[in-house]
């Protein structure tokens, strides 16, 4: 596979989940009624290093719970494999909550609109905010991230890949050309 | 993430067209939707926009009723089709129903037809996915799912279990199904009955043991499972009477002892209360009858999903 460039290291990937979880704790005024959800599936160990850094900064357990998209997604009737069920995981009431969204990329925001109707299923959140690692541009739906470790532009045709190492061994952000993927 | 498996656009006539892998992913998928009908708020978006049709020629209320639960929570919509009300009654043949529907844009069709093969035929002319909710003595597919659904999320796994299933086996499709079933997730199984009810060639074609008296076939049993004793079926001759199949085969709390100590009870339905099952096990602490009722529509949504919820 030909790799275009590695835009993130492990430690620019740890440097940027640090510095995101201080602005979560500056612009919320603390963790006060903060609940953190990780998309399947790298938003997944992302809210979970989320949480470990916010316990360091203001020694407070923020609840993780998990939203898998899939029975939500709107280009179902256009793919032609078939994804994994895995469901979603909320341990906790979220009416009320003050919820912050993660997932690894935010592209055309489809996958965030998926999750925004996913998570209103279980009730009415008093406010969701939206994490991402990478802002890689191309939007199709008016969506903003509220916390953005790195934004990368992009061309159409390439692919951001994140790596972590709960999920695929290694932490790296990687950039493909999407013909060298699919060869 | 990718699946190994893909089940969009298959038929699902009976599970021996399934790999042991593909039911795991079909248990997998159902533990999910039980957790989205735990939920205040039931509704999933997933197959907005597909339509899917009950086609019931045989008289059916929960098995039916569950299917169109199933796919009206997926959001697909639901149309039904009765053999009594409909065309079918002024002499349409089964071809040209299935053409009609087609054209109406059906996306997946479920039958249940006392003929077997029923479901075979409207695949053939509709080329759509068909799901079988029953063909004569030959399949429920979806009833043994459920079946091995209730027992895999009790108790982990079917592997090494010993499973009883007591009654009218010759008529049963449910026995057939899951013997194919139980037997591909590892079970060991025992089917019990009159020797009028329970044909000898079944260990040949499944793999089962047969056994005629019931305090052996219950030995070591971690599941024991009645069949409904078809009443109408007296007539036949196949057994001198109820009272008599009673007082050899009921599930009582004396004969339940037979098996291992909290074995689990199951039945399909709809249930004789005091003539195959007394009341005292079937509303019992052991007893999964109703959870087996509520894992039909959780096991129905994650086939829907798994047969339709993309591109077929």
């Amino acid at each position: 596979m030909n790799m275009k460039s590695k835009i993130m290291d492990a430690s620019a990937i740890e440097r940027a989940i640090r510095r995101i979880a201080h602005e979560i704790v500056e612009q919320n005024k603390g963790l006060e009624n903060i609940y953190l959800v990780g998309i399947r599936s790298r938003g997944v160990p992302l809210a979970k290093r989320l949480a470990d850094y916010l316990r360091q900064i203001e020694n407070t357990e923020v609840p993780v719970g998990i939203i898998d998209i899939t029975l939500y997604r709107d280009d179902l009737s256009t793919i032609s494999h078939q994804p994994v069920l895995k469901g979603s995981e909320i341990g906790f009431d979220i009416e009320n909550a003050n919820i912050i969204l993660i997932d690894d990329v935010l592209y055309t925001g489809r996958t965030v609109r998926a999750a925004f109707d996913a998570l209103l299923d279980f009730g009415r959140p008093h406010k969701i905010q939206l994490c991402v690692l990478i802002d890689r541009g191309h939007r199709e739906l008016p969506i903003k991230a509220n916390y953005v470790g790195k934004n990368v532009p992009t061309a159409q045709d390439e692919i951001i890949k994140v790596s972590l190492a709960e999920t695929d061994g290694e932490d790296s952000v990687k950039i493909f050309i999407r013909a060298d993927v699919e060869a | 993430m990718q699946s190994k498996f893909n089940l969009l656009g298959r038929n699902l006539f009976d599970l021996d067209d399934y790999s042991t892998d593909e039911i795991v992913a079909i248990l997998e998928a159902t533990q999910v939707m039980k957790q989205i009908n735990l939920r205040d708020y039931k509704k999933l978006p997933t197959l907005k926009g597909k339509t899917v049709c009950t086609l019931f020629f045989e008289n059916s209320t929960r098995t039916r009723m569950s299917f169109e639960l199933a796919a009206s929570r997926m959001s697909a919509d639901v149309v039904s089709f009765s053999a009594e009300t409909s065309a079918l009654a002024k002499g349409e043949s089964l071809q040209d129903t299935v053409y009609t529907l087609n054209a109406m844009g059906i996306d997946l069709y479920i039958v249940r037809h006392s003929c077997p093969g029923s479901p075979q035929l409207v695949h053939k002319h509709s080329s759509k996915p068909v799901i079988n909710a029953g063909d004569g003595r030959h399949a429920h597919p979806t009833q043994a799912l459920l079946d091995i659904f209730s027992i895999w999320e009790r108790l982990g796994s079917l592997k090494g279990l010993r499973i009883a299933i007591v009654g009218d086996v010759t008529h049963s499709r449910v026995v057939r199904s899951n013997l194919i079933g139980m037997k591909k997730l590892g079970a060991e199984v025992v089917v019990c009955g009159p020797r009028t009810l329970v044909p000898g060639y079944l260990p040949e074609i499944y793999g089962c043991e047969v056994e005629y008296d019931l305090k052996t076939a219950l030995k070591n049993a971690d599941v024991v499972m009645g069949l409904r004793m078809q009443i109408e079926r007296q007539r036949e001759g196949l057994f001198p009477g109820l009272d008599e199949y009673t007082r050899h085969y009921v599930l009582s709390k004396e004969t339940i002892r037979w098996a291992k100590k909290d074995a689990l009870i199951m039945h399909p339905g709809p249930m004789n209360r005091g003539i195959e099952i007394l009341p005292e096990i079937a509303d019992s602490e052991q007893s999964l009858i109703l959870k087996q009722v509520a894992n039909g529509v959780n096991v129905r949504m994650a086939i829907l999903f798994l047969m339709l919820g993309g591109k077929a």
